[in-house]
């Protein structure tokens, strides 16, 4: 038999009963469909979290007081806790690798312009911000290079909190009230916009030391670390705990590396993504059943007609293989709908919430089609088998 | 062209053997034209379908065209099916969903002949059967003599040298049976061995030979004309 009168005689076999094929193949579309659009929300979400990660760059080591272990944390250990402080940050700047150390705490604070007041979010950072962090000055300067402890009392504005104060007007120079003192303004950032829930927009930047002492706080949040690409995130990490425990006497800080964070993050969104996909191969798995109902039914009704087949000398391969290729059309004709179903919605969700992060990937649209197929297959084989194993005599009988 | 020796076809009910055939011995030779006759449940169609390969003998041997074909495999009995004979049936057994059309030409499509040589053939047969105009209905659009006509068609497509038909007026007319008749005696006149079972003595007495059965054996066999 040739190949093309072979989808022909199984496609009009589909075709005779649409209700019927229509039902069977829905079954399967809803489940690539679930697959698709379940897997382009999971993907999104995965690649929205990503790129929030590595919008600082990748070259980054976060270090943190405290020492989390998982037997926990003691009272004991947490009073032997030193804190973080500034000279240890001037210390890792000197480790061999480290490009920039930057010292970080952040905090809440009313900010006063003139008559204008916001409250905001007030990070106290070193000279070098800009570059660890992967932000652009848009206007005037970033904080100087000063000496920490004897810093002059300039602010730089994120520009959300900027246009807020000083609308469209000139602020390089303007005064500020924070915290009952005055600094002048000196910068403008470039719009970077939110990370993990910070809005680095709606922000002022300010001398570490100046932070800390406004803060009342003695001691660092955070230091961050840049470091050369040519050495490696475990090689710095290793220096910079060697140097830390010498000075701090025993490890009571942590440190985290970029790529430790992607590896626990993209591990993690891939399960989660996984895990969706999974659900929707359970509906897939129903459609199979579906199939199988449906193709069982067809065998016992078409009887006679596989009867006709055998008397006209069709082999029993032949007749294995129509049955098969019935099923097989039903799980393709739901797999395509499913698909079109799918994207549909992925990309009208994405009209509709333009922030929901939504992606779809073709790897995974590939994967639920194929399974589509053998669900088919491995649905359609029992039916194909009795079919083909249905003595013609018998078969001829019915009717 | 068609030898049995001692053929026999138990079929088990239950713990009971039903003996459908017991030791069926003829011969027949290329262009006959046989009715075989008898009372319901004698064998007639149990016969038939080991004549047509649709069915395998207990015992003895079947030879056509002096192969053994007792003894051959699944896929070469459907390859002498699908060149060698052509089926009649009484309930048609046409396709509901296929066309006259596609009815006639599915031993060609199950063939692997190409289309264009399908469709002249086809359509060469449907004109032989007087069944031009109907070759876009579907056989629940056609009177039973059209259907049966149809059934012929396809039975004759694929040229085979013989043609078996289990009761083919048993759901017919007499008027629509007779042009059934007549066109199955043209098809022998052509040279096609036809073997007939039917229960209609008119019908019978057309036939050059009449094997009566009974009871599974061969009660009678007689030549006239
Ligand atoms: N598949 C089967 N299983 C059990 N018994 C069968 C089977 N096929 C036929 N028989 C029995 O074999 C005997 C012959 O049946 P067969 O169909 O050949 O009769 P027939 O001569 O064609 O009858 P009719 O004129 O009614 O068509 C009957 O007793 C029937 O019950
Ligand atoms: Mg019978």
């Amino acid at each position: 038999m040739r190949l093309n009168d072979f989808f022909l005689i199984t496609f009009l076999s589909v075709r005779e009963q649409p209700l019927r094929s229509f039902l069977t193949a829905l079954g399967i579309a809803v489940g690539i469909s679930a697959v698709v659009l379940l897997t382009s929300l999971g993907e999104g979400l995965h690649r929205f979290v990503l790129s929030e990660f590595t919008q600082f760059g990748t070259n980054l080591i976060a270090i943190n007081p405290g020492k989390k272990s998982t037997l926990g944390v003691s009272g004991a250990v947490i009073s032997n806790v030193r804190p973080l402080s500034i000279d240890d940050a001037d210390a890792l700047s000197m480790l061999p690798g480290v490009i920039k150390s930057q010292p970080v705490i952040q905090g809440n604070a009313a900010v006063e312009a003139g008559k204008r007041q916001r409250r905001t979010t007030v990070f106290g950072v070193g000279s070098d911000t800009p570059e660890v962090w992967q932000l652009s000055v848009a206007a005037g300067h970033f904080l100087p290079n000063d000496p920490p402890r004897n810093a002059r009392p300039y602010a730089v504005l994120g520009s959300r909190l900027r246009k807020e104060l000083f609308k469209q007007e000139p602020f390089l120079g303007k005064r500020l009230r924070i915290g009952g003192e005055v600094y002048r303004v000196i910068g403008g950032m470039e719009s970077k916009g939110q990370m993990l829930g910070f809005d680095l927009d709606d922000a002022v930047y300010l001398p570490i030391a100046k932070a800390m002492s406004m803060f009342n706080r003695e001691s660092l949040m955070e230091i961050d670390l840049l470091y050369d690409k040519d050495h490696s995130a475990e090689s710095i990490t290793i220096a910079a705990s060697k140097m830390l425990k010498k000075r701090h006497g025993s490890e009571d800080f942590t440190i985290t590396t970029q790529e430790q964070m992607l590896e626990t993050l993209g591990s993690v969104l891939n399960i989660l993504t996984i895990a969706v996909g999974a659900l929707g191969g359970i509906s897939l798995v129903v459609g199979g059943v579906g199939i199988f109902t449906i193709m069982t039914i067809a065998v016992n009704e078409r009887r006679a007609e596989i009867g006709l087949l055998c008397a006209l000398g069709a082999s029993r391969q032949l007749v294995r293989l129509l049955f098969l290729g019935e099923a097989i059309t039903l799980s393709l004709l739901g797999g395509l709908a499913g698909l079109i179903l799918g994207v549909g919605c992925a990309l009208g969700l994405a009209l509709l919430v333009p922030a929901l992060p939504i992606h779809t990937s073709w790897g995974f649209v590939a994967a639920a089609e194929l399974i589509a197929v053998l669900v088919g297959l491995g649905a359609g084989v029992l039916p194909a088998n009795n079919a083909a194993s249905l003595p013609p005599v018998e078969a001829l009988r019915a009717e | 062209m068609i030898e049995l020796l001692n053929i026999e076809r138990v079929f088990l009910v239950g713990d009971e053997e039903v003996h459908a055939l017991r030791q069926i011995s003829f011969d027949v030779a290329t262009g006959e034209y046989v009715a075989i006759m008898g009372s319901s449940g004698s064998g007639k169609s149990t016969l038939l379908n080991i004549l047509g390969l649709l069915d395998r003998p207990d015992s003895g041997v079947y030879q056509l065209d002096s192969q053994r074909v007792s003894e051959l495999d699944e896929d070469h009995l459907a390859e002498v099916r699908r060149h060698q004979i052509g089926f009649v049936f009484q309930f048609f057994h046409l396709i509901p969903r296929l066309t006259a059309f596609e009815n006639v030409e599915l031993p060609l499509t199950l063939a692997g002949v190409a289309p264009s040589l399908r469709k002249q053939k086809v359509t060469d047969a449907l004109a032989a059967f007087g069944l031009r105009d109907r070759a876009r209905h579907r056989p629940a659009q056609l009177s039973g003599g059209q259907r049966q006509r149809v059934a012929i068609a396809r039975a004759t497509i694929m040229e085979p040298k013989i043609i078996l038909a289990d009761e083919p007026t048993g759901n017919l007319d007499s008027s629509s049976g007779s042009e059934v008749i007549n066109i199955l005696e043209e098809l022998n006149r052509l040279g096609i061995t036809v073997i007939m079972v039917t229960h209609d003595h008119a019908i019978g007495a057309r036939a050059s030979r009449i094997i009566r059965m009974a009871d599974g054996r061969i009660e009678s066999d007689s030549r006239h004309r």
